[in-house]
């Protein structure tokens, strides 16, 4: 038996809003994830001792289903951004993808405009270090290896090349948080991230990093939903057993 | 000029032209509007990977400019406008564009490659070195049995590892764990998607 892809989109966008109309209202607390508590705590340290954080987007574009996980980066950039936009070094958001970088730059843009700081935007605080992975990669290694990068947060698309990344955080001596929305990268950053982010944690950054109640209702929706497929593949397995006693 | 689109009328054509592509999906009749509002997103991504280069090269410039590592900087600019001027000049399909990727871009990124090896390996072990929990341990003796599993080395093979932990470990228990890995994954993606499309969660005009 299967069911229907639009029966499982219907039934999350229906949790989606029920959430977010109603969730408000509950008090509800989610559980600690390590990686976020640290990079909270590294952002505040950046901007008390000024040092910069480097945001690095992936590049996976825009136009197929990694682009999840840039999507959940950018909600990173922006949150991260609001806390540290005024520092002496800002975040630096790098990006391997054109239409990533478009929106990145657009993300900085209005977030410097809503702290009343336009000033202090310039393009270059978003860039494309290049347009091919490991080219990306190449291209994202100086940056992080320059001694005024305290941490790296790495959430996008990424594929073997994040390994360079995480490798030069590590020799830098930065705090490095990793979350992929592929398998390849999520087992490169496990075994190289200091804080990796595993399976659906990095679709939860946004709840996470007080991106809105959008967000929140979104990882309420999101674990609804897997404790319903749980439910479900466990009757799987157990219904021969039932189907053997009737 | 400064040509600033209202945020409104940006996630309004966002919202709608999300909708369309996926309600045609599951609605028959719509197929050949769906591919070509699809091609414009096509066209559109490559526009903007020309931004991007433009991008990459101001960031080179300025840093040729400021005199941070200048000499990285001018050989990237040189060979970028020479590669773009060619492929621009013989069209993608030309005989020096083909020689170029072949024999600059792919060895490059091939010794990259070598290097990931070396240099993850390097960083796994620097890693278990100050991140003692279990699941790192598990990962450590995961690797270690699918590295010996992984086929005779040295010349010596242990068939206890190539014939029955091995394939057990990555048929049975990376399968299953990564199959998890990857339900978590969809659900994200389903509700990013669903939030994007609502505008509850807008990456374009703030």
């Amino acid at each position: 038996m299967s069911i229907p892809p639009l029966y499982v989109i219907g039934l999350a966008l229906t949790l989606l809003i029920l959430f977010a109309l109603f969730g408000k209202s509950t008090r509800r607390t989610i559980r600690t994830i390590k990686a976020f508590r640290e990079l909270r705590r590294t952002i505040e340290l950046s901007v008390e001792d000024g040092s910069r954080l480097q945001i690095s987007l992936g590049g996976g574009g825009l136009l197929g289903a990694e682009s999840a996980a840039a999507f959940a980066g950018l909600s990173l950039l922006r949150q991260v951004a609001n806390i540290a936009a005024d520092s002496d070094q800002p975040p630096v958001a790098t990006t391997g993808d054109g239409m990533l970088l478009l929106l990145a730059q657009d993300t900085l843009r209005h977030t410097y405009r809503r702290l009343d700081i336009s000033d202090q935007y310039h393009l270059r605080l978003a860039r494309a270090t290049g347009l091919t992975p490991f080219s990306y990669a190449a291209g994202t290694l100086p940056l992080i290896l320059d001694r005024s990068v305290s941490a790296s947060a790495l959430v996008g698309s990424f594929g073997e090349e994040v390994g360079l990344i995480t490798a030069a955080s590590q020799q830098a001596g930065a705090f490095s948080l990793g979350g992929s929305g592929t398998m390849n990268g999520q087992a490169l950053l496990f075994g190289s991230a200091q804080e990796p982010l595993i399976g659906e944690e990095v679709f939860a950054t946004g709840a996470y990093m007080d991106a809105g109640a959008a967000h929140q209702a979104s990882l309420r929706a999101q674990d609804v939903l897997r404790w319903l497929i749980i439910i479900a593949l466990m009757l799987t397995a157990l219904s021969p057993l039932f189907s053997g006693l009737l | 000029m400064n040509l600033r689109v209202r945020t409104p009328v940006a996630a309004g054509v966002a919202i709608a032209a999300g909708m369309f592509v996926l309600v045609s999906l599951f609605v028959p009749g719509f197929e050949d509007l769906r591919n070509r509002v699809l091609n414009w997103a096509i066209l559109l991504a490559a526009l903007a990977l020309l931004l991007g280069m433009v991008n990459l090269l101001t960031v080179h410039l300025e840093r040729v400019r400021s005199r941070q590592q200048p000499l990285y900087s001018a050989v990237l600019i040189i060979a970028l406008l020479a590669t773009f001027g060619i492929t621009v000049w013989e069209g993608s399909q030309g005989v020096t564009a083909a020689w170029i990727f072949n024999n600059i871009q792919v060895p490059i990124e091939a010794s990259l490659m070598a290097v990931l090896a070396i240099s993850l390996t390097l960083a796994a072990a620097r890693l278990l070195h100050f991140r003692k929990d279990l699941m790192s341990i598990v990962f450590a003796v995961a690797l270690f049995v699918l590295l010996l599993g992984s086929g005779p080395l040295f010349g010596i093979d242990l068939p206890f590892f190539t014939g029955t932990l091995g394939p057990y470990v990555t048929q049975f228990l990376s399968t299953g764990a990564m199959r998890g890995l990857l339900i978590g994954v969809a659900l994200g993606t389903v509700l990013t998607g669903l939030r994007i499309l609502i505008g509850a969660d807008r990456p374009y005009g703030g």
